[in-house]
This record gives structure tokens, C-alpha cells and sequence, in this order.
């Protein structure tokens, strides 16, 4: 069995009078790409927000790496659990300035290879460094925003819709770079995409997630061979 | 000035009255609300301010300057209800403003121990403190609200609640504040000061008179900058709890 980087034990997450977490009790296994998928409102973004203790649960335990997450320095917690947010937020400033901020925050200053070379493996050309990060386009704002969450060389890594904007091309790229990551590093990644068949071809693992509970999940190929008539349903394109 | 020529002074009441009754602008009611209420208000100011004067005593100047810090915190809170705690914040910004400022004044001889001096002086510091409150706070609530993204974007990344919220905080401080030094840089040349115009025409030297309006005015820059920071630092951890989570407004 795999070693479990985040395990989840009935955890219930309410938001302004709102269940949006239901009883979830699960896990996503360690240096592996699960894949999660869902109709919109299933509570995936918020099951993020909680791995990287933006929010806290209102009852059950989650654990990171074997530990209660409230045990965690909440700083610590969030450089260790990266998270690329599908707003791909800029902050007013170039495209450097966007690069460091991690590090600004720690008050120290990038490399300026490190961040040509960050910029690279996103798919970015060296010489974006001095544009104005707000005047880039939506793919390349969320190329950025990949790039700004490996400054902090996090050992989990959340993806929200980060290929969603992006032309096929780019997707594939980061695809590529996002497998090339989790390979070189041990980095473990869970991604959630609406593309079905980038669930499949990308992760290892899958969690099908619906109306704040987790329905399904194990390898990625139960979204070939769903047993639940609701994810069925969803690989249908039934459920939006 | 006599009653009598006081009341003459009520033609300026009737011309708006007039006007507005002519264009059918529907300010009638307001205008006289207004008047009565600033007639009432006024005389009864100063009447108490008379007898406090008169007493001379340390107990009614607290009394007044409470009063006055009562009223102003009751008037802005309303502005800044979306912040917990907000009530208690601001009467502890105003009574710093007005410990600090009157410790100086006081403590430097700047200005005698009287209560002629000392309440008229606090009337015009906590007005100003309750100014600024008021635009601080609702800059504050305003770029809290429309750039939560940004805050939530720090905080990911492993910033802490004070960095999440540096850059709404350092604009609300400098938008608040940059009025007040503003009207500074012009005023003798568009306009002259209410309160040495009012001693020029009680018959003040003009010189003597510039010289408090000078005190006036770098007391309430002071005033200005100590209130928007004060506040800003006051409230801004209330956004966030121990778990450096970031709370939305209250609604």
C-alpha cells in the first residue's frame, strides 16, 4: 500500500450555513498525481483550502505526512503545501516581482537564474522577468503562478484548474512539467481538472467528488469503469 | 453682538428657505431642522462651556472631553461596524490622540492649563480624530473587500496576516491622511481658517491669531497620521484568527 501524504478522517467543513464538506475520509498516497474530479460545487476548492489550513475543519482530523494539521506552524504548513490557485492572482509589479514574492515574504531575494530558469520549465520566455505581470494573458498569468508556487520547493503540491485557460499546446507542456516535477522531486500533486482525460492520462490516482463528498476513488482508471451510478452519470457528461 | 443683531442673522436661514420654496427643491424642512438644532445645540454648548470655565475644575474639563470622545466614537463606529471590536478601537485611538496631544501641549507650556484652552483645543483634535476614523475606515472595509484574492494569495504562499494585508493597510493610512496635508500646502491662499478668522473678528491681534492656527494645524496633522495608524494597527489583526486564517468582513 502507499504511504498517505494528507489523509482525511470525517472531515465536515460548513461555510456560511453552507455543508460544503461532508464526512470525507480518504487519502492521497505520497510522491504520487491523483487527479480530482467533480461537477462545480463539489466542495474540491475548499478541500484544498483546508489541506493548506486556509480553513480548518468544524469536526474530523486531517493529517499531513502522519501529523494533525493544527500541530503544524500554519507558515510552515503552507510553504510545505503549495497551492496554484485557478484565479492565478498577481500582485501589481513585474513579473519578477510576482517570481520572488515567496521569498520576499521570507525577506530574501531570487536568483536571477533560478528565476529564468523557473520561468523556462513553465513554458515562459527568460526575458518576461520586467514585463508587468498584470499586462500577461491568462495563460500566462497561470504559468506564473505554477512558477511562483515551486519557489517554495513545497513537498505537496495543489493544482487548481491551472490548464483550464490554456491553448492545448501549453497544456501539454505543463502536463509534461508537472509529471517531470513529481519524477525529479518526489513531489506529491493532486489536481483538480474538469478534463476527464486529463484526469486519466495525468494521474495515478483519482478522487471523484460530488455535492461535498467523496464518492469514489482509487486508481485513475475508475473513471474508465465507475461502480457508482452517479459518477457514471458524471463520465457521461450527464452531471455538469 | 445682541440678541437682536443675532437674529438678524436669520436672513441668511430665509434666503435658502426662500429659494427653495420658489424652485420646489424640497430643502425647506431640513433647513429649518438644521437651524433649530444648531441654535439649540450652540447655546447650550455655550452655556455649559460658561459655567465649566467659571468652575474651573478638573472633573467637568474630563467630563467634557469624555462627552466629546463618547459622541465622536458613537458617530464613526457606524462606518467601521463591519470590524470587530470596532467600538472599543476607536475610543482608544481618540483618548491616545487626546492624552498625547495635550500631554505635549500641556507639558511643554505651550498653551496655559485652562479649560478655556484645553476643551476648545480637544473639541477640534477629536473632531479631526473622528474625521479621519471615519475616511480610514471606510477606505479600510472598502480594499479589504475587493482585494480579498490578494490577501488569500500571501497567506497561501506563507505570508503572515500582517504582509497579507500591507498593501490595503499602507493605502487606507496614506488615502486617508493625504487630505489633511493637502488643504495644508493651500490654506492662507484659498482660504483663511475658521478659527482665526473667528479671533481676527473678536478683535485678536492677526498675528497672535496665525500663530494659534499654526499650533492648530500641526497638532492636527499629528492627529491625522496617529488616528489612520493607530486604527489601521488596531484593527487589522481582527481579520485574521490564530491560525492566520483570513475572516471575511462581518455583514
Amino acid at each position: 500500500m502507499n504511504q498517505a501524504a494528507i489523509i482525511f478522517q470525517d472531515v465536515n467543513y460548513s461555510a456560511e450555513g453552507l455543508h460544503i464538506i461532508k464526512n470525507i475520509t480518504g487519502f492521497f498516497p505520497e510522491g504520487k498525481i491523483t487527479t480530482l474530479v467533480g461537477p462545480s460545487g463539489a466542495g474540491k476548492s475548499t478541500l484544498f483550502k483546508l489541506c493548506n489550513g486556509l480553513h480548518s475543519p468544524d469536526s474530523g482530523e486531517i493529517l499531513i505526512k502522519g501529523k494533525p494539521i493544527d500541530t503544524y506552524n500554519p507558515i510552515e504548513l503552507r510553504r510545505r503545501v503549495g497551492i496554484a490557485l485557478q484565479s492565478a492572482t498577481m500582485i501589481k509589479g513585474s513579473v519578477l516581482e510576482n517570481l520572488e514574492l515567496p521569498l520576499t515574504l521570507q525577506e530574501k531575494t531570487i536568483d536571477k537564474e533560478y528565476a529564468e530558469e523557473l520561468l523556462h520549465d513553465v513554458g515562459l520566455a527568460g526575458d518576461f522577468l520586467k514585463r508587468n505581470a498584470m499586462d500577461l494573458s491568462g495563460g500566462q498569468k497561470q504559468k506564473l503562478s505554477i512558477a511562483r508556487t515551486l519557489v517554495n520547493k513545497p513537498d505537496i503540491l495543489l493544482l487548481d484548474e491551472i490548464t483550464s485557460s490554456l491553448d492545448r499546446v501549453s497544456q501539454h507542456d505543463i502536463e509534461e512539467l508537472i509529471e517531470k516535477i513529481n519524477k525529479k522531486y518526489g513531489t506529491t500533486m493532486i489536481w483538480i481538472t474538469h478534463n476527464l482525460e486529463q484526469a486519466l492520462r495525468i494521474g495515478h490516482f483519482t478522487w471523484v467528488m460530488m455535492n461535498g463528498e467523496l464518492i469514489e476513488s482509487g486508481e485513475s482508471s475508475i473513471l474508465e469503469n465507475p461502480q457508482d451510478e452517479r459518477v457514471k452519470q458524471f463520465v457521461k457528461g450527464e452531471i455538469e | 453682538m445682541t440678541y437682536l443683531t443675532l437674529s438678524l442673522t436669520l436672513i441668511f436661514v430665509l434666503i435658502p428657505i426662500i429659494l427653495s420654496r420658489t424652485l420646489k427643491l424640497g430643502l425647506e424642512k431640513d433647513t429649518l431642522i438644521a437651524t433649530v438644532r444648531s441654535i439649540i445645540q450652540l447655546l447650550a454648548v455655550g452655556y455649559v462651556l460658561q459655567y465649566v470655565f467659571e468652575a474651573d475644575n478638573i472633573i467637568f474639563i474630563l467630563l467634557m472631553v469624555l462627552l466629546m470622545i463618547g459622541a465622536a466614537t458613537q458617530n464613526a463606529r457606524r462606518k467601521g461596524d463591519s470590524i470587530r471590536g470596532i467600538t472599543w478601537k476607536l475610543f482608544v485611538t481618540f483618548v491616545f490622540i487626546e492624552v498625547l496631544t495635550q500631554s505635549i501641549l500641556l507639558g511643554f507650556n505651550i498653551v496655559p492649563p485652562t479649560p478655556q484652552y484645553i476643551i476648545p483645543i480637544s473639541g477640534m483634535v477629536i473632531g479631526n480624530s473622528m474625521v479621519l476614523g471615519i475616511l480610514f475606515l471606510n477606505r479600510f472595509t472598502a480594499e479589504v473587500e475587493s482585494r480579498q484574492d490578494e490577501t488569500e494569495l500571501i497567506l497561501t504562499l506563507g505570508g503572515t496576516p500582517r504582509q497579507a494585508i500591507h498593501t490595503q493597510l499602507i493605502t487606507s493610512i496614506k488615502s486617508s491622511t493625504i487630505p489633511t496635508i493637502e488643504s495644508q500646502k493651500t490654506i492662507g491662499l484659498v482660504q483663511l481658517p475658521g478659527m482665526m478668522s473667528g479671533q481676527i473678528i473678536a478683535g485678536a491681534d492677526p498675528v497672535q491669531a496665525v500663530q494659534f492656527q499654526l499650533l492648530i494645524l500641526f497638532l492636527l496633522l499629528t492627529t491625522a497620521v496617529v488616528t489612520s495608524i493607530m486604527l489601521g494597527f488596531l484593527s487589522y489583526p481582527t481579520l485574521f484568527n490564530k491560525r492566520m486564517q483570513f475572516l471575511k468582513l462581518k455583514s
